[in-house]
């Protein structure tokens, strides 16, 4: 590292380090780009504030549980649950985001607060119980889709309809809804009146959780975890703290999540089987988003941009008329592909032992 | 040989196994209790009740025993599912004689693919096993149009499912020969062995000589024909295959063989755990449903029972170093 430092210039040495170092992240990043301005120019309407619109809405869930899921692969776990959790405050949320607006606040608020717990009870089970995540989350996600179930026996509930109109659709909606910045027609306004609102919740919560953790001691132990527990400990990290947090954020994004689907789609429902796609697909997005499987490498961010490309590459389906029972078949091979350019480097090795791990 | 590789049978690998053993009596002792109290007869202490069971619990326990080979490994095969279904529409789309023997071609064939991706690309089971299922799910739709296929088992599945020799059903026969290779495969030859090696330490166990990529593609193809064979059971048992039948096979066999104590990172555990494992689940399913408890309440018990039952035995030790 140091003789990198010294042969190149300090600027370039610095980026060139960042994108070695995070070669998963910018490969994701920039196949995002690329298979999304693609779509983008072969859709119709391309580049246009409605299907940007759309596009983001069908994303947030996913990027939210994916989000999630990081938390916990970046420490080396993996949580079970999220897809579980997801649903449970989707139907807390769609009983209680509903009246007066105090009462659309108190509702928001105990979703998320709902999800973060639950998350904070996994921590609790796994760090003081000493299981395994995999199959702990494999147990309180049966439990939380029983809550989940007790809840809302029937899909249904009446979610805000000011709220969901307000939070799926552009800025200037937003505004005229609640009757901001002059109804949204404030000239200063006008420029970024066309940004889609849910894009925005997504990356402020996302910047705002997950920029300052990272930076804290917990936030550094989680890394240390993912790389070698027994180092992390030896050096006296809090390793207990950095656990708890970890799995109480995890319930908080899957608790995001949740809440962005109930008032998305104005109700919940304690559908079992899209629980379990969608931690499917978060661990899919996890990977995608260059985070890996055995801990240590990748960020939150990443697992956003994973997120987003699985669901960018669902749009296409809709625009090439792709026989829809194709669809499965085209998604797997996608994951299993993307996932295979990550092997390249096992080929290369000449001392096979260096690959257990 | 056997000895150089014998696995030290530690006094705690039988400990879950007594604790799930008795957990399964608690169960039909409450449930009897119930049915007492409320009907007054206690049904399920009859043969027949028990024998339906593990019936229903042969399907199960098919598909665990193939899953704990793998668990065994430290790795985890999530394609059971439409590995399950493929094998099961395959087996009555070509039907007739060769309809087994197909079914069974796609669990090999699954099996090896996945074993491919682990052992010599090195991708981690849970994602690679994930993209497989997802895989074989396109396959089946594309190849049913989305619908459930029309073709019917043909009678040896059915016999094999759902008939009964002496009164006692043909699936238990079938579970008690695949759990009978299977034990004596772990715990008698150079494979079952090598198995328990890898999973403990690949790194050692490569360096003593066992060809261990050898050894994962094969634990896969156990696992591939296992859930094939499940699969070819339950198009039997329902007469026909469908979209989905797969799926809630897998959490329960994990499940099952998790609370049978096998260590979910590998190298431990015992055969006969996850036989417990499967009759702990199918009977604690079948007594919630006797009492008519709701789903919302079958689904918090079962995962509690799950939680409780690891926290009893299955506590791993605090990373010091």
């Amino acid at each position: 590292m140091s003789t990198v430092a010294i042969t190149t210039p300090p600027r370039a040495s610095a980026i060139g380090m960042s994108i070695r170092q995070n070669r998963g992240f910018y490969g994701a990043l920039a196949l995002l780009a690329v298979l999304y301005i693609v779509y983008n120019l072969i859709h119709p309407r391309g580049f246009s504030t409605n299907v940007f619109i759309a596009n983001t809405n069908e994303s947030v869930a996913l990027a939210f549980v994916a989000m999630a899921q990081a938390m916990t692969v970046i420490m080396g776990g993996l949580d079970l649950s999220v897809g579980a959790v997801m649903t449970l405050t989707s139907c807390i949320a769609s009983e209680m985001v509903r009246g007066e607006p105090w009462q659309i606040v108190v509702g928001c608020i105990v979703s998320v607060a709902a999800g973060a717990g639950f998350g904070l009870v996994n921590g609790l089970v796994i760090v003081y119980g000493r299981l395994q995540p995999i199959i702990a989350t494999l147990a309180t996600g049966a439990v939380a889709v029983g809550l989940a179930l007790l809840i809302r026996p029937e899909p249904g509930g009446e979610v805000d309809l000011d709220l969901n109109w307000a939070a799926t659709n552009s800025l200037r909606d937003l505004a005229e809804t609640y009757h901001l910045f002059e109804d949204g027609e404030a000239s200063w306004f006008q420029p970024i009146a066309w940004f889609p609102v849910p894009l925005i919740i997504l990356v402020v919560i996302a910047a705002a959780v997950w920029i300052p953790f990272r930076r804290t001691v917990t936030g550094r132990t989680l890394y240390a975890i993912g790389s070698s527990e027994g180092a992390a400990y030896m050096s006296g990290l809090p390793i207990n703290r950095a656990k708890l947090w970890a799995f109480t954020l995890a319930g908080f994004f899957a608790g995001c999540a949740g809440l962005y689907l109930a008032i998305q789609t104005g109700s919940g429902s304690a559908d079992i089987p899209q629980a379990g796609a969608y931690t499917l697909n978060s661990i899919a997005a996890v990977v995608l988003g260059g985070i890996s499987l055995l801990g240590g490498v990748g960020t939150v961010i990443g697992a956003l941009v994973g997120a987003l490309i699985l669901r960018a590459i669902s749009f296409y389906f809709r625009i090439l008329s792709v026989d829809p029972l194709l669809q499965p078949l085209v998604e797997g091979v996608v994951l299993l592909a993307a996932v295979s350019l990550g092997a390249i480097r096992t080929l290369r090795v000449k001392n096979r032992l260096e690959l257990f791990r | 040989m056997a000895n150089a590789l014998t696995v030290p049978r530690l006094r705690s690998d039988d400990l879950p196994i007594a604790i799930s053993a008795g957990f399964v009596l608690v169960i039909l002792a409450l449930g009897s209790v119930y049915t007492l109290a409320t009907l007054g007869t206690a049904p399920l202490l009859t043969p027949n009740y028990l024998l339906t069971q593990l019936q229903t619990g042969a399907f199960l326990g098919i598909v665990a025993a193939g899953m704990m080979m793998v668990i065994l490994l430290g790795h985890i095969d999530l394609s059971v599912p439409w590995t399950m279904t493929a094998a099961a529409m395959m087996a009555t789309t070509v039907g007739g004689p060769g309809a087994i023997p197909t079914g069974l071609a796609v669990g090999l064939l699954v099996g090896l693919f996945n074993g491919f991706g682990v052992a010599y690309l090195r991708i981690p089971s849970m994602i690679f096993t994930l993209g497989v299922d997802s895989v074989m799910r396109g396959l089946m739709v594309a190849h049913t149009g989305g619908f459930s296929p029309v073709t019917e088992s043909t009678p040896l599945m059915r016999y094999l499912a759902s008939d009964r020799i002496l009164g006692v059903p043909v699936a238990i026969f079938v579970w008690a020969a695949v759990s009978v290779v299977i034990a004596a495969m772990l715990s008698r030859t150079a494979f079952g062995k090598s198995i328990y090696a890898t999973g403990n330490r690949e790194a050692a166990a490569y360096l003593s000589g066992i060809r261990t990529r050898w050894v994962i593609v094969g634990a896969f193809v156990v696992s591939g024909l296992c859930a094939a064979l499940a699969g070819i059971l339950l198009a039997g048992y329902s007469a026909k295959a469908y979209q989905g039948m797969g799926n809630a096979y897998l959490l329960p066999a994990i499940a099952a063989v998790v609370i049978g104590g096998t260590h979910i990172l590998g190298g431990r555990g015992r055969f006969i755990g996850t036989v417990v494992g499967v009759i702990l689940i199918v009977l604690l399913n079948s007594v919630l449903s006797i009492m008519q408890m709701p789903e919302a309440g079958r689904q918090i018990i079962y995962g509690l029972v799950i939680i409780v039952m690891l926290l009893v035995y299955g506590r791993t030790a605090k990373v010091t170093s």
